[in-house]
């Protein structure tokens, strides 16, 4: 995963104050602090009136949001299969195998209480897992995006 | 029980009453006109902030009182509850709370119904919400009548019904008059004082067995009666198929469900951005986390230093395992420190149920006002502002949580919890999840979805043994039970994603290319989100 980090990851500041600002406060930013992803037709395109869905479109298709897009879904998809599967057997063996649960480990301890803090352990490493992957790879990335559209989209009819 | 618990106990749960309504005209006194004031709560709560109230919204007393109670009855089988419990918030944090933060306003049917025919999602997603709130609600009065009974020690009717009463009165105040804004302050302090009365009794046993748990769970086992099966699975659910399936059920239900409840999703709005909703679910999860692990050494510790028997005399379903335990620890009956302890666990047990039942009125009343009444109002009415109506629905729950409750007082109503999360995970989870991953999804499918999963949901659970042809049912002198599972998730759930499939497939109507892209725009990156 590490490996695909972007150019943008270098210049990632972690605890950003902008991230956490409201968009009405702070509408005026002019803009220095993102990196150009897309361009703007709406600026001053020939296009007389674009619509809104037509700029959402756009966004859509580029090649930043796909980006975004996929690093969500690398991260997500296998992380809930595992998690799901996981939990899953789980359950089962707890209610179909109590006899393997029940084999001791070490002093009171068996194999469900293991199992089961497993998924405690599981849970808050994946959470944790889950924050830093977002917060490298996609938030800046994300935020970008987010004031070029609302650039864009600015003062528009849907 | 005996008096000296009772004053103390009472003077504490006025305290917490009076420090609550203190909380709620606070932050009453102004703003409290918009919309966003009201359901929102301003939308500026840091991720801390926002992550204690979560915590607060979803440890209700069940979780406090019910699950150390079942381990302290069942050892390892109570476990299972808390590790499905904590396990449910990745599917919130990776599939929900970012997204939903992006493109909802205020309910779980803005981000639904933002790419469909609005007014037949809204209401179909509206209604899903209301049952689920309504039923998750009834569990909690019905469960805060007895456990004050149970508390108090005065089990008469009358003081039950009161009691019932009185919480329903308060969680319209709270709600009507203080919006999500207060209603946000009171979860925060109930999770604190929840925290530190979990951490405080987790400290007590611990030192008791001078920090060695083996040694702890090997008194628990020896005390419970059932030696070393007391610490492996099968206690209570590994009985026939029919039982094991029915924690299967019940499972994925807990783990499906808690990503669909309208009261855990509307927290998601009182943050400014998704960044800090993602933060505020991180927050929250180590706080249920660690919140769990305590209760399993709760539980465990009743077992070992009260005994199953003892616990299993006061309260066939364990419920008073903790207070129990405290008195315990605190000395035992008559002593000083066990009299505080006592009446400082049930001074707790009530905040937890005071907290949860205000933050479901105040989604369900978002839900009634912002879906409901919006979509089904007759055009050429006068229309009532938004939040007066708001307000008033929250009156109108209340009252109608107060008379089920009322009702239900003398019925097994054990089953209501897991049908609200069955509910949840069968109805709203698919349309929800549904409308945010998949292109080709449609109104007809979206409402599919809904009735598709409630519908199945509420009728299998009629049909069940809950309702009839067994000892423990609801109606134990009938017998019209058709299914045999008491949760009706395992099939319900499958049911609602089919359904919601089918009526995308066959619906007429083309998926709206361009509100895809908007909304996936949206969701992804937060762009125009309230």
């Amino acid at each position: 995963m590490e490996k695909e980090a972007g150019p943008e990851a270098a210049g990632v500041r972690l605890d950003d104050p902008w991230d956490d600002v409201p968009v009405s406060d702070r509408c005026d930013r002019d803009g220095t602090g993102g990196v150009a992803h897309l361009d703007a037709p709406a600026a001053a395109g020939p296009d007389p009136e674009p619509r809104a869905a037509d700029i959402y479109l756009e966004v859509h298709r580029s090649e930043a949001f796909r980006e975004v897009r996929r690093r969500y879904r690398r991260f997500v998809a296998p992380a809930a299969l595992a998690f799901l599967l996981w939990y899953l057997a789980y359950v089962v063996a707890a209610t179909t195998a109590p006899g393997l649960m029940a084999r001791p480990v070490a002093g009171a301890v068996n194999v469900a209480m293991v199992a089961g803090l497993g998924q405690f352990l599981t849970t808050f490493l994946l959470t944790w897992a889950y924050a830093r992957h977002a917060r490298l790879r996609r938030d800046r990335a994300a935020l970008d995006l987010r004031w070029d559209t609302q650039e864009m989209t600015r003062g528009l009819g849907r | 029980m005996r008096g000296d618990h009772q004053t103390l106990a009472l003077l504490l749960f006025s305290a917490f009453i009076a420090v609550t309504l203190f909380i709620t005209t606070w932050f009453g006194r102004n703003r409290q006109g918009s919309a966003e004031e009201f359901y929102a709560g301003g939308r500026l709560f840091s991720p801390m902030e926002n992550g204690f109230a979560i915590a607060g919204d979803y440890m209700s007393a069940a979780s406090f009182l019910g699950i150390s109670g079942l381990i302290a009855l069942f050892g390892y089988d109570g476990m299972l509850y808390s590790v499905g419990f904590l396990v449910a918030w990745l599917v919130v944090l990776l599939f929900v709370a970012e997204l939903v933060r992006n493109c909802g306003r205020f309910t779980l049917a803005d981000v639904v119904a933002a790419r469909m025919a609005e007014r037949p999602v809204r209401t179909a997603v509206g209604t899903s919400s209301v049952t689920v709130s309504v039923l998750y609600l009834v569990a909690q009065m019905v469960g805060a009548g007895s456990l004050v009974a149970l508390l108090l020690g005065g089990t008469s009717d009358a003081a039950r019904s009161w009691t019932v009463v009185g919480v329903g009165a308060l969680m319209v105040i709270y709600v009507s008059f203080g919006g999500m804004r207060a209603t946000t302050w009171i979860q925060i302090v109930k999770a604190v004082l929840l925290m530190a009365g979990a951490v405080a009794l987790t400290v007590l046993v611990l030192v008791h067995f001078h920090g060695n748990i083996n040694n702890l769970l090997n008194t628990a086992a020896e005390r419970s009666g059932h030696g070393k099966d007391f610490l492996a699975p099968g206690l209570r659910y590994g009985g026939d198929l029919t039982s094991r399936l029915d924690f299967i059920s019940l499972g994925v239900a807990l783990v499906l469900g808690t990503a669909g409840l309208p009261h855990i999703l509307s927290r998601f709005y009182t943050v400014p951005t998704a960044r800090a909703a993602r933060r505020s679910v991180v927050w929250s999860i180590g706080l249920i986390g660690s919140f769990y692990l305590m209760t399993i050494v709760l539980g465990f510790g009743a077992a070992a230093l009260v005994g199953s028997a003892e616990v299993r005399a006061s309260n066939a379903a364990g419920n008073t395992a903790i207070p129990l335990l405290a008195l315990h620890l605190g000395g035992g009956e008559g002593s000083t420190g066990g009299t505080i302890l006592f009446a400082v666990v049930a001074a707790i047990a009530f905040a937890t149920i005071l907290a949860v039942v205000a933050g479901i009125t105040l989604a369900s009343s978002a839900s009634v006002a912002h879906d409901l009444y919006a979509s089904l109002r007759r055009p050429g009415r006068k229309k009532y502002g938004e939040v007066a109506v708001a307000r008033i629905a929250a009156a109108g729950i209340g009252a109608v949580a107060i008379g089920l409750g009322l009702l239900a007082q003398d019925l097994n109503v054990a089953f209501l919890v897991g049908l609200a999360f069955a509910v949840a995970a069968s109805a709203n989870l698919p349309a929800l999840l549904y409308s945010l991953f998949w292109r080709g999804f449609t109104t007809r499918g979206a409402v599919w979805a809904v009735y598709g999963g409630l519908v199945p949901a509420v009728v299998l659970v009629l049909v069940s043994p809950v309702v009839s042809g067994s000892p423990t049912s609801l109606f134990p002198g009938v017998d019209f039970q058709l299914f045999p599972l008491e949760n009706p998730g395992l099939v319900s759930i499958p049911l609602g994603f089919l359904a919601g499939w089918i009526g995308t497939v066959t619906s007429p109507e083309q998926p709206d290319e361009a509100k895809h892209a908007e909304a996936e725009v949206r969701a992804l990156t937060g762009a125009g989100a309230a």
